[in-house]
């Protein structure tokens, strides 16, 4: 399947955020993360579509919304091969891809039970200390939250 | 350190802990003083242990403050339901200083952000002991003159004791040679072997205690629990490979000692306890100076 006929299975959007190469899986967690399920703009979506990189993706396009970089970073959790693209009056304008940041706070939950942050009211706080593999140390408890056992809060 | 919480051991720097380790030296020279006269310290133990809270208190004791707090969180209003943060924020107007053992891990952490006064961990949950890590510190300088260049044995259970973690990282900071004996089940896990490796340290690992009692300055035995192993049979069968008896004691260092963060349950057999090379006695007084170091430090007061 040809990029343009995909591209209509999801619409233009004259200017906003376009956030391609999402796995398929992670499409509703990233539109959680970015808070789009309360977005008072336009926001299409498609899932499942085919990628000739990736097999099968997800695609997001925001109307006239242009996030921050640290807004847009802590996708690359669920999302570490997604790429941003700026349009303005359809046009492409910029292409960057995420990065994982350095540090992570209240999107994770720390896996271990018996961790302050999942038993007293407060936002969670990581350090990256593998960004390969995704590994989290906890700041309270100081444990390693690794990527098959990551929650979001 | 003025008005500085102490939550993890590398919350302190290698000077700050030695400048610990050098006003430990003057309160055991003169334990007894006024220091404190004027401070109440706040004692929170959310769950029992002997060791810390007592050393901690009779610490705050030897300095003339007073204490407030509790030794179990059944009487107190934890058990209604109130929030740790409830608890430190009130408590915190009573007190200049709060010791807290808390079974919650990184409960220190939140306790020290939110504080308006100063909170020293005695310990959160698997987390955390730092004083632990300092009085065993301050055993091995007093026993050996240096920390720096020794071989130090660590035996037992180095993967869940949590004073063995915090001990080799804060040796770490001093060059030494690592002997780490344990069943296989127990080696110690890779994220503290990482911190030799970062500081390009050597550590050699054994499953026979024997052979590196002749090589050591120190010898760190720790509890062997029951419950650790999988297969209980394999507790059965390796269980008495981790006893020290008085007759292996025959090839060692002049400077060799025995430490152990207590409590002891049958790792260290009895007829130890009067070898000279036995240090862990002295090891748990030793606790009482480093803390009474870290409360006149920590108001102030050096």
């Amino acid at each position: 399947m040809s990029e343009k006929i995909k591209e209509l299975k999801v619409s233009a959007i004259e200017n906003g955020t376009v956030i391609d190469h999402i796995p398929a899986s992670a499409l509703f967690q990233v539109i959680k993360m970015l808070k789009l399920d309360v977005f008072d703009q336009m926001v299409l979506f498609g899932t499942n579509l085919e990628s000739k990189k990736f097999g099968s993706k997800g695609i997001i396009k925001v109307s006239n919304k242009f996030f921050k970089p640290e807004e847009l970073n802590k996708i690359a959790l669920v999302a570490p091969q997604a790429s941003i693209i700026e349009i303005r009056d359809f046009q492409v304008l910029k292409k960057t891809l995420v990065e994982i940041p350095d540090t992570i706070s209240s999107i994770v939950k720390c896996f271990n039970p018996n961790c302050i942050t999942n038993i007293e009211t407060l936002n969670t706080r990581f350090t990256v200390v593998d960004k390969e593999s995704i590994r989290l140390k906890c700041h309270y408890c100081e444990k390693i939250t690794v990527k098959n056992t990551l929650q979001f809060v | 350190m003025k008005n500085k919480s102490l939550v993890s051991i590398n919350d302190f720097t290698k000077e700050e802990q030695l400048r610990v380790l050098e006003v430990a030296r003057e309160f055991e020279a003169n334990p007894v003083q006024t220091t404190l006269q004027d401070h109440v310290i706040a004692s929170l133990f959310f769950e029992p242990s002997t060791r810390t809270r007592l050393s901690f208190e009779s610490a705050i004791s030897r300095l003339g403050g007073k204490i407030v707090g509790f030794s179990e969180a059944s009487n107190t209003s934890v058990k209604k339901g109130e929030s740790l943060r409830d608890t430190i924020l009130t408590i915190a107007s009573y007190s200049d200083l709060i010791v807290m053992r808390n079974p919650v891990e990184g409960s220190a952490r939140f306790a020290a952000e939110i504080s308006p006064v100063p909170i020293i961990n005695a310990g959160d949950g698997s987390n955390q002991h730092p004083t632990q890590t300092l009085l065993d510190l301050y055993s091995i300088i007093k026993t050996q003159d240096t920390l720096d260049n020794l071989h130090v044995a660590f035996v037992g259970d180095l993967k869940y004791g949590r004073t063995v973690h915090s001990l080799v990282i804060a040796l770490c900071n001093f060059n030494t040679t690592f002997h780490l004996v344990s069943p296989v089940e127990l080696k110690l896990p890779s994220s503290v072997k990482m911190h030799i490796k970062e500081k390009n340290l050597t550590y050699h690992q054994y499953t026979d205690m024997e052979e590196v009692i002749p090589q050591a300055d120190i010898l760190y035995m720790t509890r062997i629990q029951k419950e650790r192993f999988s297969d209980p049979l394999e507790y059965e069968r390796i269980k008495n490979s981790y006893i020290l008896e008085k007759e292996m004691l025959h090839t060692t260092k002049d400077n060799f000692r025995i430490l152990h963060p207590m409590p002891r349950v049958n790792e260290i057999n009895i007829n130890v306890d009067s070898d000279p090379r036995a240090y862990y006695f002295q090891q748990a007084l030793n606790g009482v100076y480093v803390r009474q170091a870290l409360l006149a430090l920590i108001l102030g007061y050096r």
